[in-house]
């Protein structure tokens, strides 16, 4: 009986095992764009001061391979060049706007966490706001007409009905 | 929840068009989701347009594979049109692409230039004698510095870049027949036609 019980957890455990695995394949992501593999030296800031520019400047923008990943967060080869040209551009001392506007004109605004407003991205910018205001309409109309009905029933005398 | 209404009485107008509304609100929203959804296999959903089309390509000057002490560059290249082909030995797309890219590189109605990313040249000609070199010329960029400027984060991606050196097309991802026969050919045909 005990020899019994013992088993059943572990089959039990086996077939979590397994579901995990199942679970796990699924997962895996479509194959993505090929990278190079290549080993790539650490960059050397001079001081804490620029490795806090650097990092806060790279947490802005965008990986272009793994694309829900910041290009500080990202190990993809593509990440380790750019956070090289990033680091170089910082060097010729340029501005982050400068930075950012060197690689939107490469890659696009997608590099953008934060993209520029106006223009194709007006939408996405007022659009919550839009939503929102929308939903405090119906709201208001909603609130105004119980409110009505409210008083309404409150004082028969009022509404012309028979009853 | 709801005041005492007397039953049985019509909805009133203003009820009705709330009712319209948040259902054709819900609809709509149901339709984009849909929409949203029915785009996410494509093949291509995380490319990104590029910035470049339309505007001159990037000067370059790069060392050429078979012959590195030789450098061809944009401005080699100005005059005629050519596809830019971004490979590397390393990217199972780019082997993937290969027979289409061939076969298209046959018919030598445009130049293909190779753009070996990233790759070590001994491998990147062991690959070409393998499979065979479709290239009009591949130029090396081992480190990935000029890369950036033609703003290429991935292989295989292909540019199409006319005659006056503007980069009118780019396709990330592997090409396959139908690009070929559909967009680019008729890109390529309408190029020569327009000199």
């Amino acid at each position: 009986m005990t020899a019994l019980r013992a088993r059943r957890p572990d089959a039990r455990l086996v077939a979590c095992l397994l579901a995990l695995l199942a679970a796990a394949i699924a997962l895996v992501p479509a194959p993505a764009p090929a990278q190079a593999v290549r080993n790539v030296q650490p960059l050397e800031f001079r001081d804490r001061a620029e490795e806090q520019r650097f990092h806060d400047l790279t947490l802005e923008l965008r990986c272009v391979m793994c694309q829900n990943q910041s290009l500080a967060d990202s190990d993809a080869p593509i990440a380790h060049d750019l956070r090289r040209e990033v680091f170089n551009l910082m060097r010729e001392g340029r501005s982050d706007a400068e930075i950012k506007e060197f690689l939107v004109q490469r890659y696009g605004e997608f590099v953008l966490y934060r993209p520029q407003f106006g223009g194709s991205t007006l939408l996405l910018w007022l659009g919550p706001g839009l939503v929102l205001l929308a939903g405090a309409v119906v709201v208001a109309v909603v609130v105004r007409r119980r409110a009505a009905a409210n008083a309404a029933a409150l004082d028969p005398v009022d509404d012309g009905q028979e009853w | 929840m709801n005041a005492p209404l007397p039953a049985g009485a019509p909805p009133t107008g203003g009820r009705r068009l709330l009712a319209v509304l948040l259902v054709g609100g819900f609809l709509a929203l149901l339709v984009l989701l849909a929409w949203g959804v029915s785009r996410s296999d494509r093949p291509d959903r995380e490319s990104l347009p590029s910035p470049l089309i339309g505007k001159p390509a990037p000067e370059f000057s790069l060392p050429v594979l078979h012959d590195p002490d030789y450098r061809v560059g944009s401005a080699d290249l100005r005059g005629q049109p050519y596809l830019l082909n971004v490979w590397g030995s390393w990217c199972p797309g780019c082997q993937e692409e290969h027979p289409v890219l061939a076969r298209y590189a046959e018919t030598k109605r445009i130049r293909v230039v190779g753009y070996n990313w990233k790759d070590e040249p001994a491998d990147a000609l062991r690959w070409l004698e393998q499979f065979g070199n479709p290239y009009w010329v591949v130029v090396t960029d081992y480190e990935g510095q000029a890369a950036i400027e033609w703003g290429i984060y991935g292989a295989p991606e292909t540019f199409l870049v006319d005659a006056e050196g503007i980069v009118r097309w780019k396709h990330v991802g592997p090409l396959t027949d139908r690009i070929i026969d559909e967009v680019v050919a008729p890109m390529v045909d309408e190029l020569e036609a327009g000199r």
